[in-house]
């Protein structure tokens, strides 16, 4: 049967015989990187122009109707436009920084890309500290930010690069205390192992409500993590311009437009991975002909479905919900989240110990 | 007690919340709801909403006939001087001198779309119209004379 490990295995197959190891590594690592950088080129087309329709249907618009059949062409026109712009850089500007940050930016969404499994048998890297690692790199975004900020020489850059400094440390905590509830739950730090264990059922089903608590508070956190409304207070148009960006223009503009959208499909990628149980098809207890019907839907399909899931769920908070003040969304992490999600843990470790999930 | 009032804080955000939620999921869903207009596409078929204003216009019936009597309410009504009335006087049927509208002049560069003239307006004589169309290559093209040519008032209006 077709998948993607047959390919990649076969890919293999074929290098080791016809090159020596060293040639056949090398291979394979540019091969992945080609692949990464075009699913970074994809997700860039598709997540802006879902982006746009989302919303527009959500505000009772059309969205992009001009371009291709139905405007699905939109954001092909867009990448052109930015690609024919001017990349200026400010003559206040610390230079060096100032054209490092974009890459930084680009280079987190990368290397986050590493240990998620995108189908059955079908992952860069199968390390077993998936989840340590994953939550680790996300935080070297922060820098990007705050150095993008930094170097533009511009108040209203420096001052949304703060707010997301502020607003990603804070959030961090409750982002990792939901997922070490899942953590704690599977017994293990490998993305791989965790979605064994939700082979007789997701994580979000198996473990009651407080893991439903704990995927509410993780939705929420990664929502803030990737500055997207409604916690887009490091870019805050309506105060701070466009926030740390107000200076970038052209396609170090589109690598911070584009690692925002990678980072959104990343992290829906690792929630999807964790609470609903990654590329694992829909099973029902015992019920033997339905769960043999599910497995016939090919694992990529059942965790890109998943993610655009999620994906969809962060669009939609974003086209909902007004923006928060930086007080309030100081307030909600420090008062709300981070107790509630130390309560929960602490539930979540009592419902492991005694087996009270099924 | 404190704890209880933290976890009903918590519940109503979350109610709320979930209403936002319902409102807008219902309008993704349901596109028949969508009121944006294709417009330059859609121009024979376009519907605009009925309180839309678009300019200010006068009605004639098809006698040439209209119902201002010239008292000037829409002119002292009008907040940024849209509106000047030129008034002539009449010889009526018997013999008395009348005072009437000669010219209606309307400057629609001025006009903000308020309303207030046609509220002001005691016999109905001036309407808001819906064309919006009002692009002209010279500007003295938009200062206009709503009352037709040789019209009249109507007979009885007072």
């Amino acid at each position: 049967m077709w998948s993607f490990s047959n390919i990649s295995k076969f890919i293999d197959n074929w290098l080791r015989a016809t090159f020596n190891p060293i040639w056949t590594m090398v291979i394979e690592m540019v091969i992945a990187g080609v692949c990464v950088i075009g699913l970074f080129a994809i997700l860039g087309l598709v997540l802006v122009i879902m982006e746009r329709k989302v919303s527009a249907w959500m505000q009772i618009r059309l969205g992009p109707n001009r371009v291709g059949p139905k405007g699905m062409l939109q954001s092909l026109a867009d990448t052109v436009k930015l690609l024919v712009k001017e990349g200026m850089t400010p003559a206040g500007a610390d230079k060096f920084l100032f054209n490092l940050a974009p890459f930084i930016a680009m280079m987190v969404a990368m290397l986050l890309m590493a240990p998620i499994a995108f189908a059955k048998d079908f992952q860069m890297w199968d390390l077993n500290i998936g989840v340590l690692y994953v939550s680790a790199v996300s935080s070297i975004m922060v820098i990007s930010i705050l150095i993008a900020g930094w170097a533009s020489n511009n108040k209203y850059s420096l001052m949304g690069a703060m707010r997301s400094g502020a607003q990603i440390v804070s959030y961090e905590l409750s982002a990792g205390l939901s997922i070490l509830s899942i953590v704690v739950l599977s017994g293990s730090l490998n993305l791989n192992d965790i979605i064994q264990s939700q082979a007789d059922g997701w994580w979000i089903f198996k473990g009651h409500i407080p893991v439903i608590i704990a995927f509410i508070i993780f939705i929420i956190a990664v929502t803030a993590e990737t500055n997207r409304a409604p916690f887009d207070l490091a870019e805050a148009e309506s105060e701070l311009t466009a926030g740390f960006h107000t200076e970038y223009s052209g396609m170090k503009f589109a690598l911070f437009f584009l690692a925002e959208y990678v980072n959104v499909f990343i992290v829906c990628a690792i929630g999807a991975t964790l609470f609903l149980g990654g590329w694992m098809p829909f099973h029902i207890g015992h019920w033997q002909g339905f769960n043999h019907v599910m497995d016939y839907i090919p694992s990529s399909i059942w965790f890109f479905g998943k993610t655009f899931f999620l994906i969809f769920l962060i669009m939609w908070f974003r086209w909902t919900f007004p923006r928060l003040r930086i007080d309030q969304l100081l307030n909600l992490e420090w008062r709300y989240l981070l107790p509630i999600s130390m309560f929960n843990i602490l539930l979540v470790t009592l419902m492991a110990i005694l087996g009270w999930h099924f | 007690m404190f704890i209880v009032k933290y976890i009903k804080e918590v519940f109503s955000g979350l109610k709320s919340l979930a209403i936002g939620l319902r409102l807008t999921l219902y309008y993704f869903t349901h596109h028949k709801e969508i009121i944006t207009q294709q417009y330059p596409d859609n121009r024979e078929t376009l519907n605009l909403p009925e309180r839309f204003k678009g300019e200010v216009v006068m009605l004639h019936d098809e006698n040439n006939e209209h119902a201002c009597t010239g008292c000037t309410a829409c002119e002292l009504a009008c907040p940024n001087g849209t509106i000047k009335i030129i008034t002539k006087f009449d010889i009526a049927t018997d013999g008395k001198k009348k005072k009437a509208l000669d010219k209606f002049v309307y400057h629609l560069e001025l006009c903000t779309m308020c309303n207030l003239c046609i509220v002001a307006c005691p016999t109905d004589a001036i309407k808001m119209a819906q064309t919006f169309e009002h692009s002209v290559y010279d500007r003295s093209e938009l200062t206009k004379i709503l009352n037709k040519p040789g019209s009249e008032i109507r007979e009885g209006v007072e």
